[in-house]
């Protein structure tokens, strides 16, 4: 990152990597929104940036100028009908009309309140476990210690992977989301070790199914016919990627409001019924996603000069602070009751894991509230935002304050 | 008069906010998009659910009609 010219003004350079977007988009967002409200960019071979609800949600629901053929921003583009090997073919987030459909519903029962509300138990015993593991620390590291290992234990009981894979399984998502301004070449060279493994897995599925999704992807039928291998692949990955990196990141920036904002902490701690508008405003307020499109072919679109092949930054996060859209869009509110927010989406491609999510969400504040009403940030500086298209912290050191204490 | 909520189904993504909010008045199919229970007639106790329902969908795919 180091290597790149600095950002001059963000309204015709943006670059989502920038060191001051990574450490604090929102200023420069809410910058953009007034003077915009659709940034440009050269970079990355050219691209936009759209930051009002307005725009972001009519963006995402026209699949008529827009394709999803790739969703994270890169420096190479994909080729036309076979994106590259990496994240290529991950049906259904990379799909567009009709096929999407298909590969999305072939999902969502997975996915469905009944499967995931089933998971809760072994979420809050993970929880608890984790939280177990840090008693006697008077400092620990919420990001790196707590929230990290959530998301992997629940994808991979859902996959049914060996349990003690989690280390690896946060290894390769590193390498998926943060390899942006990698090579397209050294990009596919890191695949091959996810490859391996994946293949490892489904062959061992393939000899001895069993009630998981892989055994299900493996088997299910679409016209009579089993899934191809690669979207068998795709999928995989997909769930992998997406299920992991978002919900750690929505985890870890709800306890970093919290360490740094005490009254929320304080009437959190106090009021548990306040949990199901707190878990919808931290989604709204630290929307960790913002996922891409390519524009499908030259067009004049809210007043740009869209390219073909130009990118498209969905701004989820800068929706959900537009003044527009939702009253103090600027204050995180506790108890809002309304709150139509985009953090998962909106349109087609909604968050098919948002259940699950959710659920994380919930039971791991709730676990870590119970445990330590009060905590602070142990040193601000130390804190770490992720680069990229999700945004959350990586490193957050607090000083905990126990039941007891 | 009575009022009624209702899903339009076109528009329904399986945010999954209806049914959270309101669970006497929705519940949710096996791919999770959301479904109206029984009539749908919201009853005065429900009122308030039945509001934040429609105020919570992001895709505005919840609303309020009323007939006399
Ligand atoms: C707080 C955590 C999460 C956030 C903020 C989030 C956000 C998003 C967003 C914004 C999209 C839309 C992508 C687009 O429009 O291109 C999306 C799609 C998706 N997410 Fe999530 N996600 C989270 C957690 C999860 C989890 C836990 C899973 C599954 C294990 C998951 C699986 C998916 C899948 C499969 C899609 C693709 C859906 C489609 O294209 O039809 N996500 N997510």
């Amino acid at each position: 990152m180091s290597d790149k010219e600095p950002v001059r003004d963000f309204a015709t350079d943006w670059d989502h990597t920038d060191p001051r977007w990574v450490a604090d988009p929102y200023p420069i967002w809410d910058d953009l929104r007034r003077r915009c409200p659709v940034a440009h960019t050269e970079r990355y071979g050219g691209g936009w940036f759209p930051t009002t609800h307005e725009a972001v949600s009519r963006i995402a629901n026209d699949t008529e100028h827009f394709t999803s053929r790739t969703v994270v921003i890169g420096n190479g583009r994909p080729l036309e009908d076979a994106p590259p090997a990496p994240i290529g073919v991950a049906p259904p987030i990379s799909s567009d009309p009709p096929f999407h459909q298909i590969a999305r519903r072939l999902i969502l029962p997975a996915f469905a309140p009944g499967p995931v509300n089933a998971l809760e138990p072994m979420i809050r015993d993970l929880c608890r476990r984790l939280l177990d593991g840090l008693v006697g620390h008077e400092e620990i590291d919420a990001g790196a210690e707590f929230a990290q290992f959530i998301p992997p234990a629940v994808i991979i009981r859902m996959l049914g992977f060996p349990e003690r894979d989690e280390d690896l399984f946060r290894e390769f998502v590193h390498v998926v989301l943060e390899g942006i301004d990698q090579p397209v070449e050294q990009r596919i060279e890191q695949f091959a070790p996810i490859e391996e493994y994946f293949a490892v897995q489904i062959e061992d599925h393939r000899a001895h199914p069993r009630d998981d999704l892989t055994s299900y992807l493996l088997n299910v039928e679409v016209g009579g016919q089993k899934l191809a291998p690669e979207h068998v692949f795709g999928t995989m990955i997909l769930i992998l990627v997406a299920g992991i990196d978002t919900t750690w990141s929505a985890i870890g920036a709800s306890l970093w409001h919290l360490a740094t904002h005490p009254e929320d902490l304080a009437r959190l701690a106090g009021e548990p019924d306040l949990m199901a508008t707190a878990v919808e405003e931290f989604l709204r307020f630290y929307a960790p996603v913002s996922m891409a499109r390519l524009v499908k072919e030259d067009v004049d679109y809210l007043g740009c000069a869209m390219k073909r092949d130009d990118w498209i930054l969905l701004g989820f996060p800068a929706a959900n602070r537009d003044p527009a859209a939702f009253p103090d869009a600027d204050r995180f509110v506790i108890d809002r009751r309304e709150n139509r927010h985009l953090a998962f989406g909106l349109g087609i491609h909604r968050c098919a894991g948002s259940n699950l999510a959710r659920l994380e969400l919930r039971v791991a504040l709730e676990e870590f509230l119970a445990r330590y009403p009060r905590f602070e940030l142990a040193n601000p500086a130390d804190v770490t935002w992720a680069p990229g298209q999700v945004r959350g912290p990586r490193h957050l050191p607090l000083r905990l304050a126990s039941l007891e204490g | 008069m009575t009022v009624r909520v209702s899903i339009d189904v076109d528009r329904c993504q399986g945010h999954g906010r209806c049914f959270s909010l309101a669970p006497a008045l929705f519940t949710f199919d096996d791919l999770g998009n959301g479904v109206v229970l029984d009539d749908g007639i919201v009853n005065e106790a429900q009122c308030d659910a039945a509001y934040l329902a429609v105020a919570n969908c992001p895709e505005h795919a919840v609303s309020l009609e009323e007939s006399p």
